[in-house]
C-alpha cells in the first residue's frame, strides 16, 4: 500500500514536470484534400476528461485525429495544448516530439515484442531503473502483468485493449487520442478498461479525444461529446444536451430517428409552447415550439419505438397528435415487430410480439398512431 | 574466344588431342587421360577468391540497400519510379553491356579511374577491386528489391505508433522495420551472395582471367570446358550447384521459419 502511494506520487511529480495536468487541447485547423473535395474544418477546444469524437464513416475522424498526432499536416491553423504549440503554419512540432498518445483503431502494437517490450517502447529516454517501475506500474494498472512476456498474437481482444493504452499512456502523454479502440469489444470488457482509464485520469488529468461512430458508446462513456459531419463540428455539448435537441441529420441518425420528415411551419403558438408543422401530404403536427418562422422549412424526427398503436380511435389522451391510417405491412426483426402504416405519409413504428397477436394486427388494418408533442424532434434542413 | 569454343568442339575427340598436344600435353592417348585426371580438379584459389568476392559484395550491398530499398519503399518524388527501373536495369541488361560500361567507368580516362589511380597508383580495371565495384551493380536489384518489398510490406500504422511514441525515423528503422522485414533482408543477402558466386559476364569483362586476382570459378569452369578437362568443369560446377542450391534452401527454409513464428505476416 506505502508502495503504491509513493508510485502514484512520483508519476503525478513526473506529469506536472513534462505538462501542467488540467491543459486543455485547442484546435483551429484547415485541411483540403484534392480527391473527392473534401475539407477538413474543425475549430474546437477538449477539456480535460473523456471527450466523444462522433461521426459517420468518412467524416473525417481519423483525419483529424491524425492531424493533431502529426501524422498529416494541416493546410492551415493552430493546434495547441495549453501552452504548448504542437502546430501553427510554417512550423509543426515533430510527431516524435509531440507527446500524444495515440491508440489506432487496430491498435499497432508491435508484432515481434512482448507485451512488456511494447509497453517499454516509449520509454527509451528513460532510465532502466524508472523505465521498469514505471511499465510495471502501468502493466498492473491495466491488468495486464501477467502477460508481460506473450507476444501480441497470443493474448485476447480485450488483453490487447489493455496493452495498447498501457504503451500510449506510460508515456505520459499530454493528450490521449483513441481511434475506435473498443469498438471490437463487448459492452463488459468495455467498461471495465474505461473504468481503468477514468481512474488513470483521475491523477493525470489529460484531455482524451474518443472516437466512435457508435450511440451506445456516446452514451455510456462521454461526459462531452463532439459531433463532426463532412470535416465540421456541428455540434457540441453533453451527451443529453447533443442528443435531445438534434438539429442535424447525423445527430438524427445517431439519436436513432427512423422517421424523418421535411415539413413546413404552417403556425406557431407562443402560449402553448407549441406549433403545428405540416408533412408532405396533409398530415398536420403539433410539435414543440422552436425559434422558426411561419413557412420556414423544417425536418421532423420520430423515433419507431415513441410512436402508439391503436385499432379505434384513442380518447381522453394527453399526446396532441392523433393520426389515422391503414397499415402497410408487418415484419419481425428478432424479437420486434417493424409496423409501416400509412397515414399521409409512410411512418415505422415498432411494436412487440404480443401486442401484434393482442391486437390481431395485419396489413389492411385501419389504425391509429399517436405521437406526443415532445416526441417529434425538429431539425433543420 | 567463342569462335576457339566451337571449332574445337567440332574438331572433335581426336582433332582435340592434337591441340591439347600443341598446349604441352603428350600426344599418345593412354597417359594424356590419365595424367587429366591426376590434375587436380578443383581449382581452391578460385574458388577462395570467389567466396571472397560473394562475401564482401553481399556485405556491401546489405550497407548500401538498405538506405536505397527505404527510399525506395517510403520516397514519394514523383520521379521515383525512374530510379527503380536504374536499380532494376541489371536484371535485364546483357552482362556484356554492363561490364562494358563499368570498364570505361574504372578505366584511366575518367574521373573516377583517375582518382584511384591517383590514390593507389594503379587502375581500378582487372583489379580485385574492380571486379567488387562491377558486381554490386550487377547484384543491386538482387539485394535492394527484396528489402524494398519487404519494407514496403511493414504495417504504415506501426510506424506511425513507432512515432507516437517518441521515435525518431532512426530508431524506428531499427526496432520496427529491419525485425519485421528479416526474412526480406536474409532473401536479399543470400541472393545477391548467390548471384555475385555465379556471375560471369561482368567479371570477365571488368575482370579479365588474372589467377589468384580476378579468375572466379565460372571462369574457371569455361576455361576448363574449353580446354577439355571435362572431369574438372564438372567438378567445379557440382560445387557452385550445392553452393546455390545450399544457399536458396536456407533463404526459403529461413523464411518458412519465420513466417511459423510470425503467422500474421
Amino acid at each position: 500500500m506505502a508502495l503504491e502511494i509513493k508510485n502514484e506520487a512520483g508519476e503525478n511529480v513526473a506529469t506536472a514536470a513534462a505538462s501542467a495536468a488540467g491543459d486543455a487541447l485547442d484546435i483551429q485547423i484547415r485541411k483540403r484534400f484534392a480527391r473527392g473535395g473534401f475539407e477538413l474544418n474543425v475549430a474546437c477546444r477538449v477539456p480535460y476528461g473523456i471527450s466523444i469524437l462522433f461521426g459517420a464513416s468518412g467524416a473525417g475522424k481519423t483525419t483529424l485525429l491524425d492531424c493533431i498526432a502529426g501524422l498529416t499536416a494541416p493546410d492551415s491553423g493552430r493546434i495547441a495544448i495549453g501552452p504548448r504549440i504542437m502546430f501553427e503554419p510554417g512550423r509543426g512540432v515533430a510527431v516524435q516530439e509531440r507527446r500524444i498518445g495515440y491508440v489506432f483503431q487496430d491498435l499497432a502494437l508491435f508484432p515481434h515484442l512482448t507485451v512488456e517490450q511494447n509497453v517499454d517502447y516509449g520509454l527509451a529516454r528513460v532510465d532502466a531503473s524508472e523505465r521498469r517501475r514505471r511499465r510495471d506500474a502501468m502493466l498492473e494498472s491495466f491488468r495486464v502483468g501477467h502477460l508481460r512476456s506473450r507476444k501480441p498474437d497470443e493474448i485476447s481482444g480485450g488483453e490487447r485493449q489493455r496493452v495498447a493504452l498501457a504503451r500510449a499512456l506510460v508515456t505520459e502523454p499530454c493528450l490521449l487520442l483513441l481511434d475506435e479502440p473498443l469498438a471490437a469489444l463487448d459492452a463488459m470488457t468495455k467498461s471495465k478498461i474505461v473504468a481503468d482509464l477514468r481512474s488513470w485520469n483521475r491523477d493525470h488529468r489529460i484531455p482524451i479525444l474518443y472516437v466512435t461512430h457508435s450511440r451506445e458508446e456516446v452514451f455510456a462513456l462521454g461526459e462531452r461529446v463532439l459531433v463532426l459531419e463532412a470535416g465540421r463540428i456541428i455540434a457540441e455539448g453533453t451527451p443529453h444536451e447533443v442528443m435531445t435537441a438534434p438539429w442535424q441529420e447525423t445527430v438524427a441518425q445517431l439519436a436513432g430517428f427512423e422517421n424523418i420528415f421535411d415539413a413546413t411551419v404552417s403556425a406557431a403558438h407562443p402560449d402553448r409552447g407549441t406549433m403545428t408543422c405540416r408533412l408532405s401530404g396533409s398530415v398536420e403536427l403539433e410539435t414543440p415550439l422552436v425559434r422558426a418562422e411561419v413557412g420556414s422549412a423544417l425536418r421532423v424526427g420520430i423515433r419507431a419505438g415513441d410512436i402508439l398503436l391503436a385499432t379505434i380511435r384513442p380518447e381522453g389522451l394527453s399526446a396532441r397528435n392523433v393520426l389515422p391510417g391503414r397499415m402497410l405491412s408487418l415484419a419481425q426483426r428478432d424479437v420486434m415487430i417493424v409496423a409501416r402504416v400509412d397515414c399521409g405519409v409512410e411512418m415505422e413504428v415498432h411494436l412487440t410480439l404480443a401486442a401484434r397477436d393482442a391486437l390481431h394486427l395485419q396489413p389492411g388494418r385501419e389504425v391509429w398512431l399517436v405521437v406526443k408533442t415532445y416526441s417529434c424532434h425538429l431539425m433543420s434542413c | 574466344m567463342y569462335y576457339r569454343f566451337l571449332s574445337r568442339r567440332r574438331l572433335g575427340g581426336c582433332s582435340a588431342n592434337i591441340l591439347a598436344s600443341s598446349e604441352g600435353e603428350t600426344p599418345s592417348r593412354q597417359p594424356a587421360r590419365r595424367r587429366r585426371y591426376k590434375k587436380p580438379l578443383m581449382d581452391w584459389q578460385a574458388f577462395w577468391l570467389t567466396i571472397r568476392l560473394a562475401v564482401m559484395v553481399a556485405a556491401i550491398l546489405e550497407v548500401l540497400g538498405l538506405p536505397l530499398a527505404y527510399w525506395i519503399a517510403y520516397s514519394r518524388w514523383r520521379w521515383k519510379f525512374l530510379a527503380e527501373a536504374v536499380v532494376a536495369l541489371p536484371i535485364v541488361l546483357p552482362p556484356t553491356v554492363l561490364g562494358f560500361y563499368v570498364l570505361v567507368a574504372l578505366g584511366s580516362r575518367s574521373p573516377l579511374g583517375r582518382w584511384w589511380q591517383a590514390m593507389t597508383g594503379h587502375t581500378l580495371a582487372f583489379t580485385f577491386e574492380g571486379l567488387v565495384i562491377g558486381s554490386i551493380l550487377y547484384s543491386l536489384p538482387f539485394a535492394v528489391q527484396p528489402f524494398a518489398a519487404s519494407f514496403a510490406a511493414v504495417d504504415r500504422r506501426l510506424l506511425a505508433a513507432s512515432a507516437t511514441l517518441g521515435a525518431a525515423k532512426l530508431r524506428t528503422f531499427f526496432r520496427v522495420i529491419v525485425p519485421l522485414s528479416a526474412p526480406g533482408l536474409v532473401t536479399g543477402v543470400a541472393l545477391s551472395f548467390a548471384h555475385t558466386m555465379g556471375e560471369f559476364g561482368v567479371v570477365l569483362m571488368v575482370g579479365g582471367n588474372i589467377p589468384g586476382v580476378t579468375r572466379t570459378v565460372s571462369i574457371d569452369i569455361y576455361d576448363q570446358t574449353q580446354a577439355l578437362n571435362f572431369a574438372a568443369a564438372n567438378q567445379t560446377a557440382l560445387v557452385l550447384l550445392a553452393i546455390s542450391l545450399a544457399v536458396l534452401a536456407m533463404v526459403y527454409g529461413l523464411n518458412r521459419r519465420v513466417w511459423m513464428l510470425w503467422p500474421w505476416k
